[in-house]
């Protein structure tokens, strides 16, 4: 690791602990600014919780955190004012439509924004005036990505952006996520799909059981398995059947 | 470092209440409790209580309709005549209590007898609707054999005169009624869904990540149930004093001070929505215990029936529950024109249900 990247999430021997069960057992490692940083992990693993904790969302048990130079513990709102949040799933009134939403999240963080700006970002000029609830799962999950940046945040985290969504969707999102990347801002991302932390993270965790048991870059734990002589049972073709299916159906967003 | 203005939590609360009052409007079962079913309610008590009480009396067949008598009591708008059914009919429908009195006019052809013999039935079915037709009857008589021998000397005469300078309309009742049944409705079901949906709709986790201070997220939303209510309340006393004519004492003072006890009363009902919000799992927890809390309070409280028909060992439950005190102030305030502190004892009975409740209240909430 290289001594110019500068350290924007340090977390320290991070513990969540519940009445019967231990989320987070003694996690610490650290995100540069402008990389997109993977959880990954079985369900149950403690991805979401440590997202939460980072978030300010929960409360940790043990360890410490700061975020940008700032404590979680004690200053939460300089925290928030600098960061954006996508949860898991929905948490819109349904029945707004997504320009009364932005209006809400422009008060809520008390900044101005360029509303159809915000929406042409990921591309949905088009359902200005729709309901929140009448759109489909990946407008949903765009139009979340879309809170997220209202702040103009320096680090958003994601957690399982791309969870129910099409192949076209999905890649699109990625595309996204790359560019908000490339704006300078740091990605925290949690996923189930290693094609797509493979694709788009810098830098991966694999979380088991509270512990991290792999922590680097995706190309370096390929290398490290294959310099233990791992082999694929079955010759990897030149192309899988994803591939079929965008060259069939067009790499295009379905739904917008 | 941080060069932004300091963050304004009131305009972080503002937005959330334009939101949530979007929100509210979208939501048919909000717009129909506050504001269809009361005017619904306005309306069919509006058109039935329309003018005086009145009896519905069966005139047989066989009668002799040709005399001043019988002429008079069709003039008389408080009495329903019944002319062409059967006797047996009419006997039936008098049993069942469907009509009030049934009534034979006959000519007597015995000179020792008076000219017009005059039969009046009644039945136990309908015993008030009998006893005012037979008091009408007697009236009726007396006055006839009163204007065949007008040499008469009198003994005694009656005056009626009115105290009231102005009549109670059934509105008058049953407006202030609906205000209660409206604000019980929202205070206690809206608070409820809405806290809960905000819940597990995962809204409320999303204010969470912005920097906006939990007591807000609850003002905000408070404040929009406000402003909606206020103006559902606005509405219905409107219509009530245009269209059916509901008393507004003193006009203008009468309405603010209408909008106050309906602001005084909306906080502790909210109350009981908060609590039912904190103990509620899931949606289909909350109108089984919204209405354990509202139905009583409908049916014990004067909402839609004053509480004087109770029987006495009934007397002292509506004098426990809060509506009953909203009702009896807004009915004070608006017939009599009550001030704000001639009602005092009301609004002092409903704030300490206000402190009741918001003890439990904030214990039993939930955030998530």
């Amino acid at each position: 690791m290289s001594l110019e990247k500068k350290t924007i999430i340090s977390v320290q021997n991070l513990v969540k602990s519940y009445e019967d069960f231990t989320a987070v057992n003694g996690i610490s490692f650290e995100v540069y600014e402008g990389e997109i940083f993977g959880l990954l992990g079985p369900n149950g693993a403690g991805k979401t919780t440590t997202l939460e904790i980072l978030e300010t969302l929960r409360q940790k048990s043990g360890g410490d955190i700061k975020i940008d130079g700032l404590d979680v513990d004690k200053n939460q709102n300089e925290i928030k004012k600098i960061i954006g949040v996508q949860l898991q799933a929905a948490g819109y009134y349904p029945s707004l439509k997504l320009l009364e939403l932005l209006d809400l999240f422009s008060g809520l963080y008390n900044v101005a924004i360029d509303k159809m700006k915000m929406l042409a970002l990921v591309g949905l000029e088009d359902k200005a005036k729709s309901k929140y609830k009448d759109l489909s799962g990946g407008q949903k999950q765009r139009f979340s990505l879309c809170t997220t940046l209202i702040n103009n945040p320096k680090i958003i985290f994601l957690d399982e952006p791309t969870t129910g969504l099409d192949p076209q969707s999905r890649r699109n999102l990625w595309e996204l996520i790359r560019q908000i990347r490339d704006k300078g801002t740091t990605v925290v991302i949690t996923t189930h799909y290693m094609d797509e932390a493979e694709e788009l993270c810098d830098r991966v965790a694999v979380m088991e059981a509270g512990k991290f048991i792999a922590l680097n870059t995706p190309d370096n734990l390929i290398d490290d398995l294959v310099a233990k002589g791992f082999e694929r049972k079955k010759e990897v073709k030149k192309a899988n059947l994803e591939d079929v299916f965008l060259h069939l159906t067009g790499k295009e967003w379905r739904d917008a | 470092m941080n060069s932004q203005k300091k963050y304004s939590q009131l305009r972080a609360m503002l937005a959330i209440t334009v939101a949530s009052l979007q929100s509210t409007f979208r939501n048919p079962s909000a717009v129909l409790f506050s504001f269809a079913f009361p005017m619904f309610f306005i309306l069919v008590f509006g058109f039935i209580g329309k003018g005086t009480i009145s009896v519905k009396v069966g005139v047989s067949a066989k009668s002799d309709t040709a005399n001043a008598m019988y002429t008079m009591l069709k003039s008389r708008p408080e009495l329903k005549l019944t002319l062409d059914e059967s006797d047996a009919q009419m006997k039936d429908e008098l049993e069942k209590g469907k009509l009030d009195g049934v009534l034979a006019f006959m000519k007597s052809s015995d000179s020792t007898k008076p000219n017009l013999q005059v039969t009046l039935q009644t039945s136990k079915a309908s015993a008030e609707g009998g006893a005012m037709i037979q008091m009408f009857m007697m009236h009726a008589v007396d006055q006839a054999n009163l204007a065949s021998a007008p040499e008469i000397k009198h003994v005694a005469e009656l005056r009626t005169l009115e105290v009231n300078d102005h009549a109670y309309k059934s509105i008058d009742f049953i407006l202030p009624g609906m205000l209660g049944f409206s604000l019980l409705s929202m205070g206690v079901f809206g608070t409820a869904f809405v806290f809960l949906n905000l819940r597990n709709t995962l809204v409320i986790k999303r204010f969470f990540a912005t920097p906006i201070n939990k007591a807000y997220i609850v003002l905000g939303e408070a404040l929009s149930r406000v402003l909606f209510t206020l103006l559902t309340s606005s509405f219905i006393i409107v219509v009530g004093y245009l269209v059916f004519g509901f008393t507004l004492q003193h006009g203008l003072i009468t309405f603010i001070n209408m909008l106050f006890l309906s602001f005084i009363s909306l906080f502790v009902f909210m109350g009981f929505g908060f609590i039912i919000s904190g103990l509620a799992k899931n949606e289909s927890a909350v109108p089984p215990l919204a209405n354990l809390i509202t139905l009583p309070q409908f049916i014990l409280c004067g909402t839609f029936f004053s509480t004087s028909f109770f029987p006495a060992w009934m007397q002292p439950i509506p004098k426990m529950l809060p509506l009953t005190y909203l009702n009896d102030a807004m009915r004070r305030v608006a017939f009599e024109g009550a001030s704000l502190f001639q009602v005092w004892n009301d609004i002092l009975v409903l704030l300490i249900w206000g402190v009741v409740v918001y003890f439990f209240a904030t214990k039993l909430f939930k955030w998530e």
